[in-house]
């Protein structure tokens, strides 16, 4: 295993350096002044003007500025908002809120998604499984903000039973609306790969070698069926962090959640560049991070992984 | 067989009980058939044959078609659906309104006519997600290919690179690009920051039809004819691992759809001057417990038009697939 | 039972000279999108407690369906129609789920085909086995892990105890067997159904482990439903055999009496048919049989493997001279690999591999799997470079032919693989895929191609209109044949049979061996014949090289290697040739 992790780690390292490289070049190697290009329509305060262009180095030359830009990130310093205020002590007030909501969220989402592709799966083509794929196909065709505002719509102003807007502190039981519908933009792409890895799976020789162990239904569909088919929906969970960051972006936006994705949200709105290039740099980190952890996970899941020939 | 069954009596255990007499079923009940005949169907099959056989009878494969036929109508021709300008007839006396003669579909805040807005967004979505799966193919279909088929240093390139890509949410990397493109916001660019992003995921599928396709017997065969490198690319492995790749792009021109809507819809989408379902939904964000429709009504149109080339790209999967054939 | 004897005898209540299992009047059918489509057509069968009963049949002959009918584990739609399945006299085809859980494992032991799918990758081996025993309620607490380890060693894992814990992955295919046939015994229970339990398996593991199979359940008294394609390990290891063909029986009775006096015609095509008892009989009888010796059932015409083979050694020794058309000498191929740590390492595929192919000839090159032996295929074919060494064809090196000359190596020489559903590209119809070769070479026009392709057809015996048509309707065996007609298409004079008839069912294989012996008398080609099936060899080649890790260890005639093996390990290929404790009467 710790092979496993070792490779797994410095095949990462690339890939970090490639993606802040990435995000770097679409900001700084773009046409004309990036300063000036990151504040569309208006012409910022020439103090700021000049603080930005310290803090990006931009008298360097290309190659340097990125170099020194990632030693900022290497030691967690993504700069400063356009309000001044450094981006680690937002992220460190935003960041318990959105983790709350997100982690609600991946509850629901296990829950649901997982569950009904189990039943589903087991249950092909019978009207259970039939009804879950359609709700489940018209779910991957409605955009995050429309579900996002359906759900106000009907459950905040129609019926009332919960609020439009997160009050402040974020209460838990006001963000279990956003984490609904931060759970049901994915909930489909869940439950239809565990269907489908549920159906594929229950149809290998090892299941019907287990049942002709003696072992029973009860015995077989958890430890042989769900516990083999669990091990591609994890891994399209780490690509699929990427869905809910976008999501969480939108969904703490429309219902005002005080969480890094609402941060973002407010400066992508307000035309505030510097503070979206940070906070997008600091998502694709996470990102990054979570699809690690998931491989890692991976290889716990799966023994063959483990342990290489 | 009755009379000479093997548990009748006479086939009936001796008395050691471990023997058994010599049973023979009659020829009459156990007819013989010449080995290996060949029994062709009607019509030749292969799977593209079958898989329109597949589709011609689902219903679901008919909808979404027809949806798309007229969604694509309407993006070329939306003259033919409506006279009323979206933009420059707008009156704030009509804020809010709801539908009157000739405005079925009623007025939004700044008073425009949303039924004429809605069809006149539709070329916006609908060049949009052309354009990007134009360049996510192009893009996905060369690097995939030549990552599966040549493999060794060029795959671990090519795929590194993908990775790269893979590994920024494309939406967070339009944004990026659309924040930093402020003074360019076209179809175009638009389209460009979405694409660029996005190929990762048809190189992948690709990539790993062409590792499954390429060590087949066939593809042995024809390297042993003297056959090249690259025609063999070209002529046997790109033609059987492409099926795939098609449902994929359906799929993808959705999700290009729904990402020029929520970029827009976050502002850093298309100018106010283009007419986009994404800018509409944005616009009317605020009215949503006054005036709902001004929100819904947009939202509508997007979601059914996502839903028709996503329904296209599942019923074509299950028609190309055979695993997923299997999951029906 | 709270002291577990594995070894103990399950003393049986009843009498023996009941029926332990009754099948009566079976009926199974499947549900497709075609509608019902039935696969037993009334399958009556008796074993008596302690028996070993073999059914033989091809695949689809539904031998497979009434083995897992027995247990209630039908695939997908499968379900009984009619007729019963009485074990002690209870009807199993009647119970719910609940009492048959209890059947399955305690009363009927199970043992599957494949080792490599029937072990759950995610869960440890003594995970897998105590599951087992605790589902059947045999030992309890700790005793559970003693057992295992206990059912493990009776299995033959000498070291159970260490290895528990690993994971099916880190087993051989063989260890994973044992540990299958170890779980099947692990309740004691009556019955075992073995289908197919070592056609996965190298030949010489598959004896080893059916050796063990046979000793274990005799000791035990367990009987054993023993399911077959192959009629010389039925007959070797069953008293009694039953023939299916089509969802029905066609012959049942004793093995030796089926085997000496098949009456059913179907069952004298399987006789005359069966590698392995072709191979047996000519080394049973001596030398060769004299044509008045053998006379082979009428209804097996065109699939006589010991006419065939004789026929072909005849030619053979009047046209034999020294004409070399492949000369192989001190070939190495060394593949660099990822070592267990991930460092670089070297494997030896191919070591020091000479040998030498007369024109107008059969070489066999025989290996079990990892031998090298389609490496040397691929060698030879310029698909991959060799290390070291030459090969000559026709006199000529081909390490260093370049564009025109490399072109015309390929037309003197082609290959047949072996997956028949992988051999031919399926977006291709039959004409362009067996056009193909005469297309990359420029030969001919339009018009004549067509007409070569037709004649190609005639040759292989496929009908001339399956030219439009494409791979998915045809069956593996006449894939094969369009594959045969693909290499044939530019007149090589070398044609590479890689494994070309081992994924066949032995009807169609016998067909596609007659067809090539003919071709080679007809067209004086010479063949390069790649197994790891020795009885095969036996009626197709005249020269054999045995390999082994790369490096050939037994090189001679056909009849010098079986008649006087002088390496071990060729001795021990032979010795798994099944019907080795058959003897023919005649």
């Amino acid at each position: 295993m710790t092979g496993y992790i070792l490779r797994r780690v410095l095949q990462a390292i690339p890939v970090f350096l490639g993606t802040t490289f990435l995000i770097y070049f679409m900001v700084f190697a773009m046409p004309g002044d990036p300063i000036l290009a990151l504040f569309p329509g208006r012409s910022p305060d020439p103090a700021v003007v000049a603080q930005l262009r310290a803090q990006y180095h931009l008298d360097q030359p290309f190659i340097v500025q990125y170099f020194i830009y990632l030693g900022g990130i290497l030691q967690g310093n993504f700069g400063l908002t356009f309000s001044g205020e450094a981006i680690n002590d937002v992220l460190a007030r935003t960041f318990p809120v959105t983790a709350r909501l997100a982690g609600l969220a991946l509850t629901f989402l296990a829950i649901s998604g997982i569950l009904v592709g189990l039943v589903s799966g087991l249950r092909k083509g019978k009207l259970f499984d039939a009804t879950s794929l359609a709700v489940s196909l018209l779910l991957i065709s409605l955009p995050i903000f429309v579900i996002a505002f359906v759900a106000q719509f009907v459950f905040g102003i129609q019926l009332g039973w919960a609020r439009t807007t997160v009050g402040s502190g974020a209460p838990t039981a006001d963000l279990i609306l956003p984490a609904v519908v931060l759970a049901s933009a994915s909930f489909a792409q869940i439950m239809r790969l565990t269907r489908a890895s549920v159906i594929e799976t229950a149809g290998l020789d090892f299941v019907r070698t287990a049942y002709s162990k003696g072992l029973s239904r009860g015995r077989v569909i958890p430890v042989h069926i769900l516990r083999n088919s669990l091990i591609p929906v994890v891994t399209y969970l780490g690509t699929d962090f990427g869905t809910l960051l976008v999501g969480a972006t939108i969904t703490e936006g429309i219902f005002n959640v005080p969480g890094v994705g609402n941060t973002l949200f407010q400066a992508i709105k307000r035309g505030e560049g510097p503070t979206v290039v940070s906070f997008v740099t600091v998502m694709v980190l996470l990102y990054l991070v979570v699809n690690l952890l998931v491989d890692l996970l991976y290889g716990l899941l799966d023994p063959r992984i483990r342990y290489v020939k | 067989m009755s009379s000479n069954s093997p548990t009748g009596p006479s086939a009936g255990p001796g008395a050691d009980g471990r023997s058994a007499t010599h049973f023979v079923a009659s020829l009459d009940e156990t007819p013989l058939v010449e080995t290996d005949t060949v029994q062709v169907s009607e019509r030749p099959s292969n799977l593209w044959i079958d898989a329109w056989r597949d589709l011609r009878v689902r219903p679901m494969f008919w909808i979404s078609a027809a949806l798309i036929v007229l969604v694509i109508i309407v993006a070329l021709m939306p003259w033919l659906f409506t006279q009323t300008p979206p933009n420059n007839d707008c009156h704030l006396s009509n804020s809010n309104a709801g539908p009157a003669a000739g405005h079925p579909l009623g007025f939004t805040k700044q008073g425009c006519d949303i039924y004429s807005r809605i069809i006149n967004g539709t070329s916006t979505s609908v060049s949009v997600g052309f354009i990007v799966i134009v360049l996510t193919t192009l893009l996905g279909v060369v690097f995939g290919a030549f990552a599966g088929f040549y493999g060794g240093w060029v795959d671990s390139i090519l795929s590194r690179l993908g990775d790269i890509f893979f590994s920024i949410p494309y939406i967070l990397a339009a944004v990026v690009i659309m924040s930093v493109l402020s003074q360019y916001r076209s179809v175009w660019s638009i389209s460009l920051a979405i694409g660029v992003f996005a190929w990762p995921q048809t190189a992948r599928v690709l990539r790993s039809e062409i590792l499954r396709v390429k060590n087949a017997d066939y593809v042995m065969a024809s390297s042993a004819l003297g056959l090249s490198r690259f025609k063999i690319l070209l002529k046997h492995v790109l033609p059987n691992s492409i099926a795939p790749v098609i449902v994929i792009t359906t799929i993808s021109l959705a999700a290009a759809i729904v990402a020029e809507a929520s970029l827009s819809f976050l502002g850093v989408g298309l100018g106010s001057d283009i007419m986009s379902w994404g800018n509409d939904i944005n616009n009317a964000q605020n009215d949503l417990r006054t005036n709902p429709q001004t929100l819904i009504l947009p939202s509508i149109a997007l979601s059914l038009t996502v839903f028709a080339f996503i329904s296209l790209g599942e019923v074509a999967r299950d028609a190309l697939d055979p695993k997923a054939r299997a999951l029906r | 039972m709270s002291e577990p004897h594995p070894t103990e005898r399950r003393a049986g209540t009843r009498t023996m000279d009941q029926p332990l299992l009754e099948i009566r009047n079976l009926e199974v059918g499947f549900q497709t999108q075609n509608g019902f489509v039935p696969a037993l057509n009334g399958i009556d069968l008796t074993l008596m407690p302690g028996q070993t009963v073999a059914i033989v049949g091809e695949s689809g002959s539904g031998k497979s369906t009434t083995a897992h009918a027995i247990i209630n584990l039908l695939p997908g739609s499968g379900r009984i129609t009619k007729g019963e399945i009485l074990f002690e006299g209870r009807n199993l085809a009647s119970l719910g789920d609940r009492e048959m859980e209890d059947v399955r494992g305690k009363l009927v032991g199970f043992v599957p085909q494949d080792p490599m799918s029937n072990l759950n990758p995610v869960w440890s081996i003594g995970f897998q086995v105590e599951e087992a025993i605790r589902a059947n309620g045999i030992a309890s607490g700790k005793d559970v892990k003693k057992y295992a380890i206990q059912v493990l060693k009776e299995a033959g894992l000498a070291d159970a105890d260490t290895r528990m814990h690993q994971f099916p992955h880190q087993f051989s295919g063989g260890m994973r067997q044992r540990v299958l046939i170890g779980m099947g015994l692990a309740a004691r229970p009556k019955l075992l159904i073995a289908d197919e339990p070592t056609s996965a398996l190298d030949v010489t593991v598959q004896r080893v482990i059916l050796d063990h199979l046979a000793t274990l359940t005799r000791d035990l008294g367990t009987a054993v439903l023993f399911i077959t394609h192959d009629l010389g390990l039925a007959a070797e290891r069953a008293e009694q055999l039953v023939v299916m063909y089509k969802g029905r029986i066609v012959e049942s009775g004793p093995s030796r009496e089926i085997l000496e006096n098949p009456l059913h015609p179907y069952t004298q095509r399987l006789v005359a048919a069966a590698p392995s008892l072709a191979s047996r009989r000519i080394v049973s009888s001596g030398q060769k049989l004299s044509e008045a010796d053998y006379h082979p059932p009428t209804s097996a015409r065109g699939m006589d493997l010991i006419k065939a083979a004789e026929s072909r050694a005849a030619k053979n020794e009047i046209e034999r001279a020294d004409d070399s058309a492949i000369v192989v000498e001190s070939l190495s191929k060394v593949y660099k690999i990822r070592g267990e740590k991930g460092e670089g390492r070297h494997f030896k595929a191919v070591d020091d591999v000479s040998f030498t192919v007369q024109r107008g000839t059969t070489m066999a090159l025989v290996g079990e799997s990892g031998s090298g032996k389609s490496t040397v295929a691929k060698l030879l074919l310029r698909l991959e470079d060799a290390t070291q060494g030459k090969i000559m064809i026709d006199g000529a090196d081909i390490a260093h032919l370049g564009g025109r000359e490399l072109l015309s190596l390929r037309r003197k020489m082609q290959p047949v693989f072996q997956d028949p559903y992988g051999s031919l590209d399926p977006l291709r119809n039959i004409g362009n895929t067996i056009a193909e070769p005469l297309v990359v070479h420029r030969v001919g026009d339009r018009a004549s191609r067509r007409k070569r392709v037709s004649e190609l057809l005639d040759q292989v015996a496929l009908p001339a209109n399956l030219s439009t048509r494409y791979p998915n309707e045809l069956s593996g065996g006449q894939r094969q044949r369009v594959a045969v007609a693909r290499a044939l298409a530019l007149k090589p004079e070398i044609v590479i049979l890689d494994e070309a008839v081992s994924a066949l069912d032995v009807l169609v294989q016998a067909q596609i061996l007659s067809l090539l012996a003919e071709l080679q008398s007809e067209l004086g080609l010479t063949y390069l014949f790649i197994t790891h099936d020795l009885a095969v060899v036996r009626v197709i080649a005249d020269q054999v090289c045995v390999m082994k890790r790369g490096r050939i260890v037994e090189s001679s005639t056909v009849d010098e290697v079986f008649d006087n093996p002088k390496e071990e390990y060729t001795q021990g290929l032979l010795a798994a040739i099944p019907g080795a404790n058959f003897e023919f009467g005649r």
